[in-house]
């Protein structure tokens, strides 16, 4: 469904992403792991078409994506999560919903707004209020909802679990499990690395801007070397 | 007048100190129409304010766009230049003498022993109705919830499917065709025009918009009021050379007292 063919990403001068090459296949959840800058979040960025690889080439259902604008992918059924939530503070719950419906009609929208609701109880408690005054987690639950109005094909999460408390990552992991089983394709950038692959079906290990380890995940728990590197022992 | 420039520091974050000087070329365009070619007023202002949402549009393609990534410094700077531009262009074309412009609100209106010029009440009617109009615009369309979410954090609304160029042209052909409409009343009072009158209008404009939180639109409605209202009365109590020195000390007070304006929204912000 995705398949990114050794890309590089450069910051000024600074190589962040080195020669990556991952796939996801439909009905995956695929996961990529690492510490802090080691360019995760730079590759979804790119994916996204908010930065841009110097090499290679990225193709999202047959379609290549390299050089698309941004604005264009939601159309296409590639939405993104991105890092720290990012939803709409000064505007309303709803109109958080509304705008990751953009692309799509009204009608279609209101039937998206009701299966968010459905899903997220807690969004439709407070879909009247300003979202800058949600808690965390509602946040979270609302920029997940908001991703989920575009219909989308392959959804793109940018460490959905920062700056939570254990219970609400753990149903935050409840939800993504559940997106998964219910059909949604899902790429998932975690530090969080147990609960990822807790979740996951294969994953990506990354260092300094490269790939160092694929495989499936689970054997990835079992394995002695990345549970003292990344599980913390 | 307020209004345009709220609109469009409130989507990209930039004060436009050409605004002014649209307003100018709005007021120009609107006066070689009508004695030029004769044109009925109603369709001059019409024509002016296309006018001027097309060129609004076009110095946004040629002068901010390409710097958009380098910060607001050089957005700023690049608007004085594309202001003192404008104003250049047209004393070049028209040359530097002040013009003559006809009031076409004709006949006046007497409101308890005063005579008014119906100019002064169609100009209210209309900027209420415009208030009016692009409140709905920016709180229950959808373009208006794109430029909200553009004016938040134009990243995510771009993935939101959100096409941000466009976003911004639209939001300055709104703002600029305000300011054609602006600069038709403007005219309407004061029936004169001259190549440099932009300045002084585009930055009591901005202070109107200040006053009122910057961003804000009745906001910029409530600060353009306040600022009419207080030269009148200076210009009636006191002098009409103090005019100016209240206003610019009115502004002075309200960013002491509340840097925000007065319906603006305060900046500080739970994480």
């Amino acid at each position: 469904m995705l398949s990114v063919e050794n890309i590089n990403v450069y910051y000024g001068s600074i190589h962040a992403v080195k020669d990556v090459s991952f796939e996801v296949r439909q009905g995956e959840t695929v996961t990529l792991i690492g510490a802090n800058g080691a360019g995760k979040s730079t590759i979804l960025r790119t994916v996204s078409g908010l930065l841009r690889s110097k090499t290679g080439r990225i193709t999202f259902l047959g379609n290549d994506i390299s050089s698309a604008d941004a604005y264009k992918l939601a159309g296409m059924g590639l939405t993104h999560v991105p890092e720290g939530r990012r939803i709409f503070r000064h505007m309303t719950v709803r109109e958080n919903l509304d705008m990751g419906g953009y692309i799509r009609s009204k009608e279609d929208n209101k039937r998206a707004r009701r299966d968010v609701y459905e899903r997220f109880p807690r969004v439709r408690e407070r879909k009247d209020q300003i979202a800058g005054t949600l808690s965390g987690g509602e946040q979270q639950m609302l920029a997940l909802g908001r991703a989920l109005m575009s219909a989308p094909r392959l959804i793109m999460m940018d460490e959905p679990s920062m700056g939570l408390a254990p219970v609400l990552v753990q149903q935050i992991f409840g939800i993504i499990r559940e997106l998964n089983e219910a059909g949604a394709t899902i790429l998932l950038v975690e530090q969080n690395a147990r609960m990822a692959l807790s979740v996951a079906h294969r994953c990506y290990v990354l260092e300094t801007g490269r790939v160092v380890m694929a495989s499936d995940a689970g054997d990835l728990l079992e394995d002695d070397g990345v549970k003292k590197a990344y599980l913390g022992g | 007048m307020a209004l345009g420039y709220s609109m469009v520091y409130g989507v990209i974050k930039l004060i436009n100190f050409a605004h002014g000087d649209i307003i100018m070329v709005g007021a120009y365009c609107t006066w070689y129409m009508m004695s030029r070619f004769g044109v009925p007023a109603l369709f001059a202002a019409l024509f002016s304010v296309f006018f001027c949402a097309s060129l609004g549009v076009l110095i946004e393609k040629i002068a901010y766009k390409p710097l958009r990534k380098y910060g607001r410094l050089s957005l700023l700077v690049t608007a004085i230049g594309v202001s003192l531009f404008l104003q250049n262009v047209v004393q070049l074309i028209f040359k530097a003498d002040p013009r003559m412009f006809t009031n076409f609100f004709k006949g006046a209106i007497t409101i308890g022993g005063r005579q008014f010029s119906t100019a002064t009440p169609a100009t209210i009617i209309i900027s209420v109705i415009i208030m009016t109009a692009l409140t709905l615009l920016v709180k229950y369309t959808s373009m208006g919830r794109a430029m909200r979410a553009v004016s938040e954090d134009d990243e995510t609304a771009q993935l939101m499917g959100v096409n941000v160029s466009s976003t911004i042209s639209f939001t300055f052909a709104v703002g600029s065709g305000l300011a054609a409409i602006g600069s038709v009343f403007y005219c309407c009072s004061y029936s004169q025009i001259q190549p440099t009158m932009g300045s002084m209008l585009g930055l009591k404009a901005f202070v109107a918009a200040v006053l009122g939180g910057i961003g804000s639109i009745p906001g910029a409605m409530l600060g353009g009021l306040c600022i009419g209202v207080g030269e009148s009365v200076t210009r009636g109590f006191v002098s009409s050379k103090m005019t100016d020195a209240v206003v610019f000390g009115v502004l002075i007070a309200v960013l002491l007292i509340k840097p925000s304006g007065i319906l603006g929204r305060g900046s500080g912000e739970k994480v």
